[in-house]
């Protein structure tokens, strides 16, 4: 499994991307220059990180989505690639029009930085099929991560179980007091229709060792390599 | 000296140089008289300029170098000493693959530009000091902050301090989060002293491998002097001689001196600079901060012994009609000033054409040492760069000093006779929602704290633990430090404490203190009361930093913190850079298990602290008495002590005795580690022992079965050890003679404790 981690200028967890892919892969994972037109070939899965892509004075990722390395990633993801959409990343995937909704101010008005339970709602994705646990802890870091979408987008999101992500309790319970930003329905992360494009708010690459007190996050990359190797042997 | 004041032919002035002109730009009559003396003519205005923002304060130093100098700046780990570059440079070892390492690190206010619009101040400075880790060759990894507001209340008339607030946190937050740069720890203070000039005090830590260094000198005659980053504009023009002057004018009038900061420019500006220094085609960089491309020109040269010959007409301007003097003091944010080796004027063009980052040469270095600057084809600077500088003929002042007169009142009052006026539970109750102790969660979830994935330990610890990827195993412990109350009532014992608690809260993580960067925030130095305490705190920081062998390594000095004539307290923020060698071996201040024993380290039943507390504030609305007592020789005997029960494994959990005393402590214990305790002190339970602020205490938590271990190290290091409770699921209480005080659950602390500054910022 490769993974190559796109560089916007204004990306700034694209190291810990690199660092956090690289360790669950077991090989180097490849930077992707925003400018570029292309993504090698052996790429397998491509993440967008967080960050702040072009500065995001305009809304966040309105920008990035025209870039060159974009229109390569909306290709790579219709060819059925796997795409990972981290925070601004997951804004970015919006924008682009890979995944449905938009992003809010947070209801506090305010950036947010903590810690997060999250109760993962389907581990029968690339992205969840090795996570053990039913509710897993990674932490939040923005000011806009208020998910929003008309009632009928929710309905079908609900429908079709892409909703993989929700803010929840300690016992997985999506209450208010568990939603930090005031996502509708306590959305997280979400899914493509297809599978194969996932974005979320918050940051699995930052808790991926123990060393740090947490390693939940690595169990995602940890399934996405599974699942790899798994279609590559089908 | 008589000297005619006139101006060469060849010389173009603006504006005519008289006495009033010099008067405006904040220079004294002697002062001027100096420059005439120095150049042996007439300034022209430009020239004016530079002057009076290179003989501020804020660039040299003028009245606290003599002061400074008596710190001790070299030894232990010290790669680069004080005042030598832009940050400090320390030692941290070596890497598998042979590597040797260092840590730029350095702390700076801006406190005038915050008060005045405190979310771009408060965030310009934070990129200033960014940039000058980065502009080093050192990649930031973490950045703390110390705030200083006036009282946080629901009273109509402090409704500037929850303003500045808000403003300032949204800045640091805004600017830093977007940077990229975790904002791990700092301290926020709340007092009425600061009400109308709060200070800002912002911290940077960067890593660079030794030998891989930027220098902030314009090497080799003929070089290319180019200028990286942003277009110059009329924003932040005097900053430098705003940060030197006190308030008298409204905040509001004074915005247009303030820079605004653009933190997408300053990202991409750092990758830019990395670049540009690992090519291996950049002699020399510095920042562009305070005064600008003045400052650089002239700083760069002066290091080198070379000159500069600069064409204005080539900067790269917002605004085309900006004259010489306003390009040369401009404070436009994210530039820099870099001298290319020459032939390789492509090579840093095409690195910064990838980054989209402007480059354009400027000028070139010359070999006579003197700055030749031109605007519109006329020259308007031809001077040496040597007198502009500190070290060359900047002016070096030794100021008047005299003993503040409240010292003999203060120092005669004994807050340890006072009545009892509340019971000790209200007044627990009362300082645990007292702003200063309460959570600061509504501040610090604001900052992203853990971008880099390097952050052990934030707001769980005493300090902030960074593990360093570049060297497997190691970490670093970051802390900031200054209680202001002590050094207003001891300048010398509260310059000490400040570097003592630094040192501490480094300790209780595990972390051996290594050095110090820190930040002189003081009133007016020429009232000779205020150069009192400035000399006094300076003394005690030098003698503790020489008991804990933690040099200093650069800072910033900030006179003029006055408003409505009156001076801040005296406030040298001490940032603390501590290393930990295995960094599975480090603690929380929290509880961490049910049945672990608490243990005080250090004096139990003390007779003193209440002078400068928390208690004495919040409980009798008095800031008075003599600060706690501090014995430099028992203090590093507990810090070593300490270290050494963490990296022993023999402690679970270690955090000192701060404001609100010992039974604040235990609750602080009880609220991080959501566990419970039964405290039984089996002494009196005077305010003085609960609340009381003695120094050198410590208290930790571990397992029942290492308590034997932690008694010999006790012995070992003659520290005194107080078996004084257990903890528990829940329930926290604390009971001495004659009876038990008090009996609640950590809900309800955790509840106070966390809500006290929410409710008032929602009110």
């Amino acid at each position: 499994m490769k993974f190559g981690v796109v560089i916007f200028p204004g990306s700034n967890c694209d190291r810990d991307a690199l660092y956090a892919t690289s360790l669950a892969a077991g090989r180097e994972s490849v930077p992707l220059w925003h400018k570029d037109t292309s993504i090698p070939a052996d790429v397998e899965c491509v993440v967008l990180p967080g960050g702040f892509s072009y500065g995001d004075y305009l809304r966040c990722g309105a920008i990035a989505r025209f870039s060159p390395i974009m229109q390569e990633v909306v290709r790579f993801a219709e060819r059925g690639g796997l795409v990972l959409g981290i925070c601004n990343g997951f804004q970015i995937l919006m924008e682009a029009g890979l995944l449905p909704g938009v992003m809010l101010r947070n209801s506090s008005l305010h950036f947010i930085c903590r810690d997060v339970r999250l109760k993962v709602e389907n581990t029968d994705t690339a992205f969840t099929n090795a996570v053990t646990k039913t509710v897993v802890t990674f932490p939040i870091a923005h000011g806009e991560g208020n998910y929003f979408a008309d009632d009928d987008t929710i309905k079908q999101l609900e429908d079709e179980n892409r909703i993989v992500f929700r803010y929840s309790d300690a016992a997985g319970r999506a209450t208010p007091e568990a939603n930090p930003n005031g996502s509708r329905n306590n959305i997280a992360g979400i899914i493509n229709k297809q599978g194969n494009v996932l974005g979320l708010m918050p940051h699995p690459e930052r808790v991926c060792e123990p060393v740090l007190g947490n390693d939940d996050g690595m169990m995602l990359f940890t399934s996405l390599v599974n699942s790899f190797v798994h279609s590559f042997e089908v | 000296m008589s000297v005619e004041p006139t101006l060469p032919d060849h010389l173009f002035s603006e504006l005519p140089v008289t006495a009033q002109t010099t008067k405006e730009v904040g220079l004294t009559a002697a002062e001027y008289d100096n420059i005439l003396t120095v150049l042996g003519r007439t300034p022209t205005y430009t020239e004016l300029g530079i002057f009076s923002v290179m003989w501020s304060e804020h660039c040299s130093y003028k009245n606290s170098i003599l002061q400074l100098k008596t710190l001790p700046r070299s030894g232990g780990r010290l790669l680069v000493e004080a005042g030598e570059e832009n940050a400090g440079l320390v030692d941290i070892g070596t890497s598998p693959d042979g590597k040797q390492w260092a840590i730029a690190f350095k702390i700076e206010s801006h406190n005038h530009p915050s008060a005045i619009e405190p979310v771009q101040g408060a965030a310009t400075g934070v990129g200033g000091i960014l940039r000058d880790i980065f502009t080093m060759g050192a990649r930031p990894i973490a950045a703390l902050n110390s705030l200083r507001f006036g009282n946080l209340d629901e009273k109509k008339e402090n409704a500037r301090t929850k303003f500045l607030l808000k403003g300032v946190v949204n800045g640091i937050s805004h600017y830093g989060n977007a940077f990229g740069v975790p904002t791990v720890g700092g301290e926020v203070y709340f007092d009425d002293c600061y009400a109308g000039n709060p200070l800002v005090n912002a911290m940077a830590v960067g890593i660079v491998e030794v030998g891989k260094t930027a220098s902030a000198a314009a090497e080799g005659v003929g070089n290319p002097v180019m200028i990286l980053g942003s277009r110059t504009g009329r924003d932040g023009i005097h900053g430098a001689s705003m940060a030197s002057k006190e308030f008298d004018e409204s905040p509001e009038d004074m915005r247009p001196t303030v820079q605004v900061g653009d933190p997408f420019a300053e990202k991409t500006l750092l990758e830019a600079t990395l670049e540009l220094i690992a090519s291996g085609v950049v002699t020399g960089m510095q920042d562009m901060g305070a005064a600008g491309i003045c400052c650089s020109t002239s700083e760069m040269s002066a290091k080198s012994g070379t000159g500069m010959s600069i064409n204005l007409d080539l900067v790269p301007l917002r605004e085309p009609e900006m004259s010489a003097y306003e390009i040369m003091l401009s404070e436009s944010q994210e530039r820099m000033l870099v001298v290319v080796e020459k032939g390789k004027e492509h090579i840093a063009k095409a690195i910064c054409d990838k980054w989209d980052v402007p480059i354009t040469q400027i000028g070139e270095v010359t070999g006579d040492g003197i700055l030749h600057i031109s605007r519109n084809g006329k020259l308007v600077v031809e001077m040496s760069a040597k007198p502009l500088v500190l070290g060359g003929d900047a002016p070096v002042y030794e100021r008047e000093w005299r003993q503040a007169a409240y010292f003999a009142e203060t120092q005669a009052f004994k807050p340890e006779t006072l009545p009892t006026t509340v019971s000790h539970e209200e007044a627990f109750w009362k300082l645990l929602a007292s702003p200063t102790i309460a959570s600061k969660r509504w501040i610090y979830e604001q900052y992203d704290s853990q971008v880099g994935s390097n952050t052990v330990l934030r707001a769980d610890g005493d300090a902030a633990v960074i593990r360093l990827k570049e060297i497997p195993g190691k970490a670093i412990a970051v802390a900031t430090d200054c209680n202001s109350r002590y050094v207003y009532l001891n300048p010398y014992v509260g310059g000490m404490i400040a570097v003592a608690e630094a040192a501490r809260n480094v300790a209780c993580v595990g972390a051996e203190p290594v050095a110090i960067t820190n930040c002189l925030n003081f009133g007016n130095p020429y009232n000779p009361e205020v150069y009192w305490q400035f000399r006094e705190a300076v003394r005690g920081m030098g003698d503790a930093c020489r008991a804990f062998n933690t040099p200093v390594t650069g800072g910033n000095v900030s006179f003029h913190n006055e408003s409505r004539n009156n001076a801040v307290f005296p406030t040298p923020t001490i940032g603390m850079l501590g290393l930990i060698d295995d960094v599975g071996k480090t603690v929380g201040s929290g509880f961490q298990s049910e049945g672990d024993a608490i243990v005080l380290l250090g004096n139990l039943a003390v007779t003193e602290g209440l002078g400068g507390s928390e208690y004495l504030k919040t409980i009798h609305d008095t800031i008075s008495g003599n600060a706690p007592a501090l014995n430099l020789d028992e203090e590093v005997r507990l810090q070593t002590l300490v270290i050494a029960a963490i990296r022993g494994g023999v402690v679970r959990s270690a955090h000192d005795c701060t404001e609100g005393g010992l039974a604040i402590a235990l609750a602080e214990k009880a609220i991080k580690g959501g566990l419970g305790a039964v405290i039984d002190l089996e002494t009196s339970l005077s305010a003085t022992v609960l609340f009381g602020e003695a120094q050198s205490r410590i208290v930790v938590s571990l397992p029942e079965s290492n308590f034997t271990q932690l008694k010999s190290l006790c012995v070992h290091h003659t520290i005194e050890i107080h078996r004084i409770g257990t903890v528990v699921h829940e329930k926290f209480s604390i009971a001495g003679l004659p009876e038990r005080m008090l009996e609640t659950t950590v809900a309800r602390l955790t509840d106070v404790f966390e809500n006290a500054i929410p409710n008032v910022m929602k009110a």
